[in-house]
Parts: C-alpha cells; structure tokens; sequence
C-alpha cells in the first residue's frame, strides 16, 4: 500500500476575516496524483498557497501533513525544501532578477538546465527581468522550469495549461508527465479545462465548490460530467464524500 | 612608496572600486594617494593621461579649459586643489578599454582636494571608471573633486565613477560637463558602501544640438550616512537629449534624490527618474524631480517611485526554497542591476561583481 505523502485534515482557511476553505480533508498518496475540479473562486488556489504558507491565508482550524509530519508553522522556504514545489497560475514580476539567477540557484548542473531551456524553449527568455511582458504560455513553461529544477516530491500546480497554446500544452505536458514518471513524484493539480488529463495519469478527482470538498471519484468520470452538466450537478453529487 | 608596495587592504579597496594592478584591459592608468601621484601611464596612441599641474606646465592650450566649466555657469570654484588627473582623447581617437583613474586617502584626518580636467575631442569615444576610497584606517577624511568635462563635437564620454569610503568621509564632488553638438555624455555614479556624508550636484551643459546625456546612480544609504545626490541638465540647444535615472536603496540611511531638467531651446526631450526602496521605518529617502521649461515644443517627463520590497516575490522565491534573507538579498541586487549603466562588456562583469558583494549582505 501506498504511503500518503499529503494529508489535509479539516482545514478551514481565512483570507482577510473571509472564510475561503471550510473543512477541508484531502489525502495524496506517493506517486499518485489528484485533480482539484471547481468553478472560479472556490478556493482552489486558496488551498495551494495556505499549503505552502503563503501570508494573508490564515489556518483557523486544522492541519497539514507532510510525510506524517505537521508543517502548519515551518516557513515557506522550509516547506519547498521538505520536497513541496508549486506551479503558480500568476507568479509576480521581479525586476532585476532573471530565470537564469533563479536557475542557477536551484541547480548546479549546467547541463540540466540547458537541456530544459531547449525542451521548453526558454532561451529568449533566460536573461529578461523575471515574468516582465512574459506571454502567458512563457510564464507557464517559466514556472514549470523552475519548479523541476527545484525536484519537489509533491508538485502543486494551479491552472497549468490556462492560456497556453495547443502546440505548448504537449509540450508541457509530456515534460510534467515523463517527470512525474520518473521521479516518483505527486502531485495536485488545479484544472479548469481538463486538457492537461490528456498527459498526466491522474488516480483521484475531486470538486471544489465554495470552499469545500463536494465530490470525490475518478478524474476523468468527473471531468466528463462537468463537461455535459457544469458544476450544477457536483453539488447534487451522487458521490458526495 | 611604489604601487607593488601598498599594503593589502588598500590594494583590495581600490580593486572594490573597479582599479586593474595588472592593466590588462586598461587604455590609461592614473593613480594618486593623498597628494602623491604614484602611478601615471597611458599604454594606447592617442590618449593623454597626466597630473593636471603637469597638463597646465606641457600644453598652453589647457589654461584655456582649466576652471572654464564653472565659470560656464557661473559658479566659484575652489581653486586650493592639489593634484587631479587630465585626460585627453585625441581627435578621432576611439578607445574600447577603459582608462582608469582611482584615488586613494590613505592619511588620518586628511582633507584631498584635487581637480580633474577631461577633453574628449572631436569624434573621439572613450570610457572612464574612476575609484575613489580610503584606506581603512584613515578615519574623519574628506574628498573634495573639481571635475570639468568637455565633450566636444561628436565625442563620446562614459564616465563610471565608483566610491567606496568609510562611515567617517566627508565627500563633495563638483562636477561640470559641456557637451558640443552631437557628443553623448555618460556619467554613471555608483556609491554602495557606508560613507558619513555625500553632497554631489553635477551639471550637464548641453550646448551643441543633438548633444545628449544620461545620468545614471546606484545609491546605497547605510545607516548613519547621509546621500544628497543630484543633477542638473540644461538643454541649451534643439533636439538635445537627457535621461536622470537614480535608484537609492536606504537600509537606515538617508538618501536625497535631485533632478533638475532645465530645456532653454525647444525642440528637446528629457526624462527623470528616481525609484527608491526602503528597508525599514528608518531612515529617510527623498526624491525632488524638477522640470523647466519655457517653451512649447519640448518632450519632458518624470517619474518618481519609492516603496519597500514587495512581500509577494520575496514569498515567491522563498518557495523557490531561498530563505527570506536570501530572497530580500536577490531583490535587492535585481533592484541595483547595472543593466542601467550602459557598461561596455569588459566593465559590465567588474562593476556588476562589485555590486553584488555590497547588496549580499544581510537584511
């Protein structure tokens, strides 16, 4: 049996006095995978910045477990170094710093990280000020560079196909997917489009709605429901938790 | 005392601010401690590299510039000086390494006062870093520089002048250029170490048409020093050109920030900007951006910024695992990135390893 690397247990999220995430229990085994499914604003991205200790989302009740150990007041840095890495849906603009100082802070191999840049076309973008006028396909694979060079063991990524072409959402996803694979590595991944299933062997789904956990099943069965009915019929979900 | 006796330190200071013992890619070398000149060399045809009171003796001509700057603009100018180097690139002279100036304090309580005299000719181009340090025991010293430019018709000047001193200095340059009609001068001013006081106001004269400058400082304020950094433009002819760009980190210290962009023609385009960043509820940064004119047809604009490192990307490259402390630090370096400076190559890589080591420390 597989042994859990996340475990959520009723988790209830403040962001500014608002309660976004309500009781919110979520496990991810090792080298599994789960799909977080919900309509804009349910706290989707809410769960992936208070798992990694971003401030401003303030854990009111319950915790968060790493590898069986709480990580509710280790730091951000010290989360990603227990093996946590996000891909964020809207990294900020850094002026003066480049995905190369940032590259060659996560890694010291020169030969990884060239390789990379060429899988994931980021040569143009090597030197430029971080995200400044990046395309939003470019901020995708920027992320998703940097969140391999870092070689997390649970990867949580927010939307990692939105506003990317077609031509790149292969790209990337045969790169996540083949490192998912060979890495023996988990993750979480937050989807609007469902396009990235297509790459990633996805285990679990689930549905966020207004901050909590509606429905749990298999990822693609839930995928296809949202597709013919919308989130209306998650709410009345036949396999409600 | 010769160069190869120096003691350590002061021979690691002046590399901190950009001097080459070995030359190696160095068009000129002037190099004076206290009141001694120690070292004077030009190592390219068509680059005249002396002691200023040596200039005035050799050439007649030189009278003529000497102190003419000031009067320009109707400033005194103090006249008890002591050594300073002239530096003159010859008509149609283009030189590609850079000619090296750095002066040393090196006594107690020592006030050196030099004034600096430098003719680039027409259509010459050449590029300047000049250091100015103390030794480190060499405490409640002060700097006084004179400093007169003349850039003459297509000439073309990069000046970087870095300063590394100690929290006793007392620093006052004075500086002059006249830029003749399309000749390009560029002053960067770099200033990262803890130093008691900087009083700095350079004017920029720029007489010929399609004359352009551009002044750039990266300023650091430690805690107890105390930066007023400015500039002043005059655009005395068409289509004249002038960008100020300052950036002034204060971690305690306090900074002021001037720019005065004065257009006495039409047809001209000036731009100021002054960003700053706060490291704490101490200290102070103040940033006066000026603009003047009298005319309709001109193109000017500032911007001005000051704010503290935004929470949100230190957070983010924390999750990149860097620790808060070496995030704030990646900021910072990003935030006086040298990019601004218009380096050519073989000083971009020096003045960019000398910026680093200053903002690697902790916040």
């Amino acid at each position: 049996m597989k042994r859990e690397i996340l475990r959520i247990e009723n988790l209830t999220v403040k962001v500014s006095s608002k309660e976004i995430l309500k009781n919110i229990n979520l496990s991810i085994e090792e080298e599994t995978t789960l799909i977080l499914f919900g309509p804009n604003g349910s706290g989707k991205s809410t769960l992936i910045h208070a798992i990694m200790g971003f401030s401003g989302y303030k854990i009111v009740e319950g915790d968060i477990f790493f590898k069986g150990k709480s990580i509710k007041n280790l730091s951000i840095d010290e989360r990603a170094r227990l093996g946590i890495g996000v891909m964020f849906q809207r990294p900020p603009k850094i002026k003066g710093v480049s995905l190369k100082d940032i590259a060659y802070f996560l890694s010291s191999q020169e030969e990884e990280i060239e390789e990379l840049i060429q899988h994931l076309n980021l040569k143009s973008l090597f030197h430029r000020d971080l995200n400044y006028d990046f395309s939003g396909g470019e901020l995708k694979r920027s992320e998703l560079f940097q969140v391999i060079l870092q070689k997390p063991k649970l990867l949580l990524l927010d939307e990692p196909e939105s506003g990317v072409d077609i031509e790149n959402i292969s790209i990337m996803g045969g790169i996540l997917s083949n490192y998912l694979k060979n890495n023996c590595v988990s993750s979480l991944i937050i989807t609007h489009t469902g396009y990235i299933l297509d790459y990633v062997e996805a285990e679990k789904g689930c549905v966020m709605i207004d901050g909590e956990i509606v429905c749990m099943g298999h990822p693609q069965e839930i995928f296809e429901s949202i597709k013919s009915s919308g989130y209306e019929r998650c709410r009345k979900c036949q396999w409600k938790k | 005392m010769s160069v190869e006796e120096m003691n350590i330190s002061d021979r690691e200071n002046l590399i901190k601010v950009g001097f080459d013992f070995e030359e190696k890619d160095r068009a000129a070398t002037f190099l004076q401690e206290d009141n001694s000149i120690k070292l004077v060399k030009s190592l390219v045809p068509g680059v005249e590299i002396l002691p200023i009171e040596e200039a005035l003796k050799k050439y007649s001509w030189v009278k003529e510039y000497y102190g003419k700057a000031f009067q320009k603009i109707n400033k005194d100018f103090h006249k008890d000086t002591q050594g300073g180097y002239f530096i003159w690139i010859k008509k149609n002279t283009q030189v590609f390494f850079p000619i090296q100036a750095c002066l040393l304090i090196k006594k107690e309580k020592f006030s050196q006062r030099v004034h600096n005299l430098v003719i680039i000719d027409e259509n010459a181009q050449g590029y300047i870093i000049t250091g100015c340090t103390v030794s480190e025991t060499s405490f409640d010293s002060s700097h006084l520089g004179i400093s007169e430019f003349f850039i003459k018709k297509g000439g073309y000047l990069n000046f970087t002048m870095i300063h590394k001193w100690q929290s006793t200095s007392l620093v006052e340059p004075k500086t002059v250029a006249i830029v003749g009609q399309e000749g390009t001068f560029i002053s960067n001013y770099i200033c990262l170490h803890p130093v008691k006081k900087v009083v700095m106001y350079p004017e920029v004269l720029l007489v010929g048409e399609k004359a352009k400058t551009r002044l750039n400082s990266l300023l650091f304020s430690h805690p107890d020093s105390f930066l007023d950094i400015g500039s002043k433009v005059v655009l005395k002819a068409s289509f004249t050109g002038a960008e100020v760009i300052s950036r002034a980190i204060s971690d305690k210290g306090e900074v002021i920030m001037r720019g005065h962009l004065q257009s006495q023609s039409p047809k001209v385009k000036a731009h100021l900007e002054c960003q700053g960043l706060m490291l704490s509820d101490k200290g102070k940064i103040w940033a006066i951006p000026q603009l003047e004119t009298s005319y309709q047809d001109v193109d000017m604009s500032h911007e001005a910024a000051i704010g503290k490192i935004n929470r949100e990307e230190i957070e983010y490259l924390c999750s990149r695992t860097l620790t808060e402390k070496e995030a704030k630090s990646v900021i910072v370096r990003g935030f006086m990135n040298t990019d601004i400076l218009f380096l050519p190559q073989v000083l971009k890589s020096e003045v960019e390893r000398i910026t680093q080591e200053i903002t690697k420390v902790e916040f």
